[in-house]
């Protein structure tokens, strides 16, 4: 049986993973009726909810763990930024469309890897919420893919943005596969996904797209990190800000 | 939302659908009848059990215990659904109950009953394919013609495709393979 400094551990993982989630999740939905046309903004709406689906998911096993001290809203609605543990990548604005749709290539490639690993997790739970997760992941990366595929090897003009998105992106990659402490204490007891062991199989996925696509592999030659600790972009605040609005104004609304 | 491995209702994904609702406990029995009443709000032809998302229903010492699985993660519709079977149960005069929602085994489209194949299609939507067929094709709802084309990905829900038929010219939604 976990004790509970294990269960505290594994909370943190949860809402960190939440957060994951919760941020590309807002960050997709604001194409929500911007999408360049019907078709699109659908599929993008979509997919945030399968995003800010996913987030309540962890939000909902870590305020199981608390004990019922906190509820999923604590999480998503009562943090500031500093208590987010998100990825940087997650919170970059969304740019123009071959921007969010190289993040996604990125996202949804690293996903499929991640969630594949995490549901074979000890932790009953997460194992669940991934094996959920992976599905919904598998169209992602379809519908990703063939947009980088048809903008990079599209117009001149589509292929400049979408070479630029990457170029511009590349350097937030490197952060995705690195463990803090307390990620490394839960890949040891079989909890956490050991991110480094995917990098590599990330890697040459997607250089193949990118190949297909006749866009180049970035050289990392700068990289940012800091999310995992708190420490974000002057993007996120702006998000919380508008995703939190409600709550901030009225505490403890409910619909 | 409550993420919880379930260990009742277990299905393999293999199992394909058995039907549980073989219990001969009446009361029981009258639940299930009564639940066939709680339909997709998104798609009204289906109830929660040709949807697959009702998994068991079970009676302990002092209530009823319904346990559900949602479709995909971020479904709207599962708290309209979670809503009206505590409306219909609290109107039929079960107000001991308690619903649980499990996550594992993960939703597939295989649990959709045949019968809610057949009630999609006639409603003009393309029902799913097993999921372990090896080509899957989406056959026109109006004309049944196999000439189909994929618009999107995704229709007006998340489990949804928009195709269009190449014999008919009709477009219509295609429930995916999941
Ligand atoms: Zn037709």
């Amino acid at each position: 049986m976990p004790d509970n400094a294990d269960n505290n551990l594994t909370l943190q993982y949860a809402v960190r993973l939440g957060d994951d989630a919760l941020i590309l999740g807002h960050r997709i939905s604001e194409w929500c009726r911007n999408g360049p046309f019907l078709e699109e903004d659908i599929a993008l709406s979509n997919s945030a909810l399968d995003y800010i689906g996913r987030a309540r998911m962890f939000y909902g096993y870590a305020a199981e763990l608390s004990g019922g001290k906190k509820t999923e809203d604590d999480f998503a609605y009562l943090r500031d930024c500093r208590e987010y543990q998100n990825l940087l990548i997650s919170e970059l604005p969304k740019g123009d469309f071959a921007w969010t749709m190289a993040r996604q290539l990125i996202m949804d490639v690293y996903y499929l890897n991640f969630l594949s690993a995490l549901s074979e997790s000890v932790d009953p739970n997460l194992a669940a919420i991934a094996a959920k997760a992976v599905k919904e992941t598998k169209y992602h990366l379809r519908r990703s893919t063939d947009w980088v595929l048809r903008l990079g090897d599209g117009t001149e003009e589509s292929h400049a943005r979408l070479q630029k998105a990457f170029d511009e992106i590349w350097g937030y990659i490197p952060e995705i596969f690195e463990l803090d402490e307390l990620e490394q204490q839960l890949v040891d007891k079989g909890v956490a996904v050991n991110t480094p062991e995917l990098q590599a199989r990330w890697q040459e996925e997607i250089r193949g797209i990118l190949t297909e696509a006749t866009i180049e592999m970035p050289e990392v030659s700068w990289t940012v990190r800091g999310g995992r600790s708190g420490y974000h972009t002057e993007h996120l605040g702006h998000l919380l800000s508008e995703l939190q609005y409600m709550q901030r104004t009225y505490p403890g609304l409910q619909w | 939302m409550v993420a919880v491995v379930s260990n009742s209702a277990g299905q393999s994904d293999d199992a394909g659908t058995v039907d549980m609702r073989t219990n001969s406990d009446a009361e029981v029995s009258t639940i299930w009848d009564l639940l066939d009443e709680v339909k997709d709000p998104e798609i009204p032809v289906l109830s929660l059990w040709d949807l697959g998302v009702l998994r068991n229903v079970e009676k302990s010492l002092d209530k009823i215990i319904i346990t559900i699985t949602p479709t995909y993660s971020g479904c709207p519709a599962m708290e309209t659904m979670r809503q009206d079977i505590e409306s219909i149960l609290t109107r039929s005069g079960y107000p001991n109950y308690e619903i649980r929602t499990v996550l594992s085994p993960a939703w597939t489209t295989d649990w959709m009953s045949d019968e809610g194949k057949q009630k999609l299609e006639q409603f003009g939507i393309a029902p799913p394919g097993h999921t372990k067929a090896e080509t899957q094709t989406v056959c026109c709802p109006r004309c049944r013609s196999e000439d189909t084309l994929l618009i999107s990905e995704y229709g007006s829900t998340a489990c949804k495709a928009m195709y269009q038929c190449s014999q008919c010219k009709e477009a219509f939604c295609y429930f995916k393979v999941i």
